[in-house]
């Protein structure tokens, strides 16, 4: 006879509570109140800002001069910021910068971080040890903006994109964490794809790396986050404003209220808010990453914790 | 190949590995014992014999060397240039930098003389000071309580949304940090707006040396508070249920189910993150104070690093501005091991192990 197992008939819904352990008293209606409260108003801390950017960042000149600034609710739409914006000049260059250099360097720190993670991450072999300390010592220590920015100047680096990516290209935390979740993987799946003919970097490539999906776009996450988001190393690297990525543009035209290039005549003729350019160029530096990252979110936790502590 | 098979011994690895059967106790003796036992193990790995472990791993070897290259030549060889600090350093001695290096006149500890004497200086390190101290206090608590908070909503769905929410702000740059705060904040921002709308007159925190300080906690609070809660998040949810139902059992409440499994789960997590923040208590956000330098002056947002920047890379002036940060490195360095120190003796594992 077949074991009969029980299936309740109605799924509860998505948005249910699970069913409470029967030791658990009932949360008072208060507590309940509160807590939602609670989350609600930080939730809408970080949204009510968002949602202002991008809802003025689709208003029409008369709607936003008609409510003296930034609108909160919408009374119109148009697109005719974005469309001034990439249509050349300026901002479009910036934003095809950020994403070639994301792109190169999130590729490059990925391939440099993936093979060291694996050199360093099968027990036993010759030297890992030293290598390893190598990398965590320098959790230790910095060695302090003035050298590194004489040590790319003399490594003639300056003007020149790579300043952007080799300097930072290796995370050593991002390393440890790939690392620990490398070391995580089963030896005797290793070990057979060895007796049967496999070298390193047919495992790494047939066998780790699949394995290892989350992590690795946990990582890549970072990485292209910290890319997308880097602007220092390029305001003291670079001198040519036509190579300048889209962070330090946005400095330029939000920040500090410049009015961007090519866009002058439009401006000032009165066709175009001034405030929904500089609200576009802010959502096109916050849409990237607000769409990719909830994707990742359910890695976030075993990619941050297998690798922080293990060490 | 012939090395490929041969095997990375178990043995060789569980040998390495610390005192593998408990090892003696701490103190020098132990740890005399310990080095005996390693390098024992270390013979028995030499067994193999270095030419065959090379063979065999001269693979992993390889594949590490990118990394490693750029992590020597990006975090190591810049340790040495800060030689400047003891140079009066001109890079317009030689076309190349590092030649400018051995051409600059040796001064001694005269930059670190005129940093002392600089009130600009202990300016600086006053308010990264009170920076330190201000997110301390009201930041650091802050993802503690999102955590219990978020660990008490049973509703998985609910939770999924709130935590996609709390953790956005983490991956914005501080570019957008800073200007989003405008929006709301600056002389143009909403609330200014609105008020102006009311016939009262507009304000502009953005550039107010008198808040200043709290403004940037306010940024760091809404970047990053949310993004904490998930060591705090896998921490809670290592705690077994058992605990729970057995202390309901024995008639425990909610409050004192908190405060006897709850919060004990949580304190080695608390203290490694204080431990990280105290070590690095120095660096209190340089970005962002940077981008803000100019709109609210560097009487009230002048830290070490952005001293550091405006000596060196702004006013050219790199044997100075070398001395500071050197100062700012030692001194960081310091506060890590004694960090470390304090919390093996409380008993936590800290950043690195004993």
């Amino acid at each position: 006879m077949t074991a009969v197992t029980y299936e309740p008939r109605d799924k509860p819904g998505r948005w249910a509570a699970p069913p409470r352990p029967p030791w658990e008293e009932k949360p008072s209606k208060a507590g309940l109140a509160g807590k939602g409260l609670t989350l609600t108003l930080a939730a809408f801390a970080i949204l009510f800002p968002l949602w202002i950017v991008v809802v003025t960042s689709l208003q029409s000149k008369k709607t936003i001069d008609a409510a003296g600034g930034l609108v909160v609710i919408p009374k119109s739409f148009t697109l005719v910021a974005y469309k001034e914006l990439l249509t050349g000049g300026q901002v479009q260059r910036a934003a095809l910068v950020s994403v070639g250099v994301t792109l190169a360097g999130t590729l490059f720190s990925m391939t440099v971080s993936v093979l060291c993670a694996y050199g360093l991450s099968r027990a036993g072999s010759l030297g890992h040890r030293w290598l390893l300390m190598l990398l965590l010592a320098t959790m230790f220590f910095g060695a302090g903006l003035i050298p590194t920015y004489l040590l790319v100047q003399a490594l003639g680096l300056t003007d020149s994109y790579l300043a952007l990516i080799l300097p930072s290209a290796v995370s050593v935390f991002n390393i440890l964490v790939l690392r620990a979740f490398f070391m995580g993987i089963s030896p005797e799946l290793i070990d057979s794809a060895r007796i049967d003919g496999a070298g390193d970097w047919r495992i790494l490539w047939q066998i780790v790396m699949p394995l290892s999906r989350a992590v690795l776009a946990v990582i890549s996450l970072f990485y292209a986050v910290g890319y997308w988001s880097a602007w220092f190393n390029a305001s003291i690297y670079l001198t040519d404003q036509d190579m300048m990525p889209l962070q330090n543009v946005m400095i330029q035209l939000v920040q500090k209220q410049e009015r961007p290039v090519g866009l002058a005549t439009q401006i000032n003729t009165g066709q175009l808010s001034p405030l929904a350019v500089q609200m576009a160029v802010m959502v096109m530096a916050l849409l990237p990453v607000a769409v990719l990252s909830p994707f990742v979110q359910r890695h976030f936790k075993k990619g941050m914790l297998t690798g922080a502590v293990k060490g | 190949m012939s090395h490929s098979t041969v095997p990375r011994s178990r043995a060789g690895a569980k040998a390495g590995r610390r005192s593998p059967d408990g090892g003696p106790p701490d103190g020098a003796a132990g740890r005399a014992a310990r080095r005996r036992a390693r390098r024992s193990a270390g013979r028995d790995a030499g067994k193999l014999g270095f030419r065959l472990r090379f063979g065999r791993d001269r693979t992993l070897i390889l594949m590490t060397l990118p990394a490693i290259a750029l992590v020597l030549l990006f975090n190591y060889i810049p340790v040495l240039g800060n030689i400047v600090a003891f140079q009066d350093y001109d890079p317009y001695l030689s076309d190349n930098g590092f030649v400018a290096m051995f051409q600059s006149p040796w001064t001694g500890l005269e930059n670190f003389q005129r940093i002392f004497a600089d009130s600009g200086f202990w300016h600086a390190l006053q308010n990264t000071f009170v920076l330190f101290f201000l997110q301390l206090v009201l930041y650091f608590p802050i993802p503690v309580g999102l955590a219990l908070l978020i660990n008490s909503v049973v509703r998985p769905r609910v939770r999924a949304v709130a935590q996609a929410v709390m953790y956005l702000p983490h991956f914005f740059s501080w570019v957008l940090v800073v200007t989003v705060f405008q929006q709301i904040f600056g002389g143009a921002g909403i609330i200014a707006q609105t008020l102006r709308q009311h016939g009262h007159q507009g304000i502009d925190l953005m550039t107010d040396p008198g808040i200043f300080k709290f403004l940037v906690t306010a940024e760091g609070v809404w970047k990053d508070a949310g993004w904490g809660i998930i060591v705090f998040l896998a921490a809670l949810s290592s705690v077994s249920p058992d605990l729970y139902e057995a202390a309901a059992m024995d008639g425990a409440g909610r409050w004192r189910r908190m405060w006897h499994i709850t919060l004990p789960a949580l304190r080695p997590v608390i203290a490694l993150l204080l431990v990280l923040r105290v070590g690095d208590a120095l660096t209190v956000g340089f970005e962002q104070l940077l981008l803000q330098r100019d709109s609210v002056g560097p009487g009230a947002s002048e830290v070490l690093d952005t001293y550091v920047w405006w000596n060196g890379i702004r006013n050219q002036d790199f044997g100075y501005a070398a001395a500071a940060g050197l100062i700012k490195g030692v001194v960081g360095l310091g506060l890590v091991l004694t960090a470390n120190k304090v919390a093996h003796l409380m008993g936590e594992q800290g950043v690195y192990k004993k």
